[in-house]
C-alpha cells in the first residue's frame, strides 16, 4: 500500500481547560473520500483547521504529504484546497474577481488563472453569474463558488468543512453531484458533516467523532453492519405511551432506543416485527420500516442523535 | 500541483498580492473615496482660509505662527491628518472585517500566504490610499495658493509617514480587538479627536500649558506636522528636532508592524 497523503497520530488540541480534540488517529489515502461525522462540537472543525495547516496543535503528530503542517505551513497549504464552514468570499468583488484574486494568492500566472476560471465557472454552474457581485448570489451559488475557489490551484487534497450545512435540499443535491464528480476525477476529499446522508453519499470511509474522540471507523456500509441491524422499525405511540409500552417492546427485538418522540427497534426483518407488535395489540399511531443508517450507528455509539 | 506553484515566490511577494487585492476592493469605492478626499480638504480650506484664518490674523497678525499665514500654518497638520484618516479607514475596517465580519483573512491564510504577509499587505494598501489622499490635498493647497510648489512637495512623504506611524499601531489594535462594539466610537472620540486638537494643529504646541503638551509629544500628528512645517516654510526647526521627529515616527512604524504581524499570525493560528 502506498504511503497515505494524510497521517494523524494522537492529535490533541486544547483551548485552555477544554479539550476540543482528544488523541485521534487516522490516515487518508490518495484518491480517497474521507469523512469526519459527528454532532456540532465534536471537534471536527478544529481537526480540519489543523489539517488545513493554519491552526496549531497541542500534541500528537500530523503529516500531510510527508510534511508537518505546523512547520511547513505555506508549503503544505500550496497543495490544499480549503472550503470553510462559513463562506468567506469577498462580497464586494464579482464571481470571476474572487477566483482571480484567490489564484494570485497561490502566485499563479494571470494566463493560467484566466483559463482556469472558465473551467471553474462551468464546474460551479456559474457561467451566467460571472460578472455579478458575490453579494447577490444565493447560498447554494456562494457555496459552489467557495468550492470552485478552493480548486483554483488544482489541489492534491480538498478539505470541506460542513459543505452543505444551511442549504436547501435542492442546492444540497446539486452540490453533492459536483463533489461526486471531483471524487470520480480522483481528487482526495476530506469532509466533515453532521448529516448522515451526506456521509453515506460522499465518503468511502469515515470516522465517527464525539466529544473530541473517534468512536468508530470504517466504510458507511461496514459501520452500519458492525454497529446496527439490517433494518429499523420506527414506531410512535404518542409521547406519553412511548415509555409505557417500552418494556413490552424490548422483549421483541435485539436492541431498542426510546427517543422522546419515537421508539427505534433494531431488527433483521422490520415487517415481521411490526406484525408481532400488531398481534400483541399495541397499536402504534404510526410505523415505518427502513434500512439502518449512520444515524443509528451514532445513536448506538453515543446514546445521542446527531442533530440535537 | 499541476499549475506550478512556486512557494518561495509567494514568500517574497505575498504581501504585495494581498495589497493588490485590497486595492482592487478599494477601487469599488473609488467614487466615495474621491468625494471624501476632495470634499474634506475643500471644507477645511474654505472654513479656515476664509473664516477662522481671517479672524486669527485680525487679532494677532502672524506673530503667533512664526510669521506664517494661518491657513498655511495649519496646512501641514491638515495634510498629516488626512493621511491618518485614510490609513485608519484602510487599516481598521478591513482588519475587523477580515478577522470577524467576513473572515476574509482566514480565506487568504488558507493559501500559502501567511498572517504576517496579510498584515503587511493591508498596511501597504493603506499607505497607497494615504498617498492618494495626501496628493489630492496637496494639489488643492497649491490651487488655493496656500503653499508654493517646490520644496513643499516634501509635505507629501512627511504626511504619509505620519499616517503610516499611526496606522502601524492602529493595525495592531484592530487585530487585537475581538469585540468591536465600542471600539470605533472610543477610538474616534477619545483618541483621534484629542490628538487632532492638541497636537499643535491649530496653534503651536508650546502655547498650551506644559501638562497638556505630552499629548502632542506622543502624537504622530504633532511630529509629522512639525516636520511638515519645516519642509514647507522657513519654520526654524533645529536639526536635532528634525532627527527626533523622524526617529519617533519611524520607531512607531517598526514597533507597530512587529506587533501587528505577530498578532495576525497568532490570531489566525488559533
Amino acid at each position: 500500500m502506498s504511503k497515505p497523503l494524510i497521517s494523524v497520530r494522537g492529535l490533541t488540541k486544547k483551548f485552555g481547560d477544554f479539550t476540543a480534540v482528544d488523541g485521534i488517529d487516522f490516515d487518508v489515502a490518495k484518491g480517497e473520500s474521507f469523512g469526519l461525522l459527528g454532532p456540532n462540537g465534536a471537534g471536527k472543525s478544529t481537526t480540519m483547521r489543523i489539517l488545513a495547516a493554519t491552526s496549531t496543535r497541542t500534541s500528537g503528530t500530523v503529516e500531510i504529504l510527508d510534511k508537518d503542517p505546523e512547520k511547513f505551513g505555506p508549503l503544505v497549504r500550496a497543495h490544499l484546497g480549503v472550503v470553510p464552514q462559513q463562506d468567506n468570499l469577498d462580497n464586494e468583488l464579482t464571481v470571476t474577481e474572487n477566483l482571480y484574486i484567490y489564484g494570485r494568492y497561490f502566485g499563479l500566472s494571470k494566463k493560467y488563472i484566466k483559463g482556469k476560471i472558465e473551467e471553474l465557472l462551468e464546474f460551479a454552474q456559474l457561467e451566467e453569474k460571472r460578472d455579478i457581485k458575490v453579494e447577490a448570489l444565493s447560498g447554494g451559488m456562494k457555496r459552489r463558488l467557495t468550492i470552485a475557489r478552493g480548486l483554483v490551484s488544482e489541489p492534491d487534497i480538498l478539505l470541506l468543512d460542513e459543505p452543505t450545512t444551511g442549504l436547501d435540499p435542492q442546492a444540497r443535491h446539486i452540490l453533492w453531484d459536483r463533489l461526486f464528480r471531483l471524487k470520480e476525477q480522483g481528487v482526495t476529499l476530506v469532509l466533515t458533516t453532521h448529516f448522515m446522508d451526506e456521509a453515506e453519499q460522499l465518503c468511502d470511509r469515515l470516522v465517527v467523532m464525539d466529544k473530541g474522540a473517534i468512536m468508530a471507523e470504517g466504510s458507511p456500509a461496514s459501520l452500519i453492519k458492525d454497529y446496527s441491524s439490517k433494518e429499523v422499525l420506527e414506531v410512535r405511540f404518542g409521547s406519553d405511551r412511548n415509555k409505557e409500552v417500552a418494556p413490552q417492546l424490548s422483549q421483541m427485538c435485539e436492541r431498542m432506543e426510546t427517543l422522546p418522540d419515537r421508539v427505534l427497534m433494531y431488527t433483521e426483518d422490520g415487517e415481521a416485527l411490526l406484525e408481532q407488535i400488531m398481534v400483541a395489540k399495541l397499536h402504534p399511531t404510526t410505523s415505518l420500516v427502513r434500512r439502518s443508517s449512520l444515524e443509528d450507528v451514532f445513536l448506538r455509539l453515543t446514546g445521542r442523535t446527531l442533530i440535537e | 500541483m499541476n499549475p506550478g506553484i512556486d512557494v518561495s515566490q509567494i514568500q517574497r511577494f505575498g504581501a504585495l498580492y494581498i495589497a493588490a487585492a485590497r486595492l482592487k476592493a478599494m477601487s469599488k469605492f473609488k467614487t466615495i473615496i474621491a468625494a471624501v478626499d476632495i470634499g474634506n480638504p475643500l471644507f477645511y480650506l474654505i472654513a479656515v482660509g476664509i473664516g477662522i484664518g481671517v479672524l486669527v490674523e485680525k487679532g494677532s497678525g502672524t506673530s503667533g505662527t512664526n510669521g506664517i499665514k494661518y491657513i498655511a500654518f495649519i496646512a501641514p497638520a491638515l495634510l498629516a491628518n488626512s493621511a491618518i484618516a485614510a490609513v485608519m479607514d484602510e487599516c481598521v475596517f478591513p482588519t475587523i472585517e477580515g478577522f470577524k465580519w467576513r473572515k476574509l483573512f482566514f480565506a487568504q491564510n488558507a493559501t500559502p500566504i501567511t498572517g504576517s504577509q496579510i498584515a503587511l499587505g493591508v498596511y501597504l494598501s493603506a499607505l497607497c490610499r494615504a498617498i492618494f489622499s495626501v496628493s489630492v490635498y496637496y494639489t488643492l493647497l497649491i490651487a488655493f495658493d496656500v503653499v508654493n510648489f517646490g520644496q513643499s512637495i516634501l509635505l507629501i512623504p512627511v504626511a504619509v509617514l505620519g499616517g503610516g506611524a499611526f496606522g502601524a499601531i492602529i493595525l495592531f489594535a484592530a487585530a487585537k480587538i475581538e469585540k468591536d462594539d465600542q471600539f470605533f466610537s472610543i477610538l474616534g472620540r477619545l483618541v483621534i479627536m484629542p490628538m487632532f486638537l492638541f497636537s499643535g494643529t491649530f496653534f503651536p504646541l508650546s502655547s498650551m500649558p506644559i501638562f497638556l503638551q505630552p499629548i502632542g509629544w506622543v502624537s504622530p500628528l504633532w511630529h509629522a506636522t512639525e516636520l511638515g512645517r519645516e519642509s514647507a516654510f522657513d519654520y526654524g526647526l533645529s536639526n536635532l528636532m528634525i532627527v527626533v521627529h523622524l526617529i519617533f515616527l519611524i520607531s512607531l512604524v517598526v514597533v507597530g508592524l512587529v506587533l501587528s504581524t505577530r498578532q495576525f499570525d497568532k490570531r489566525l493560528a488559533k
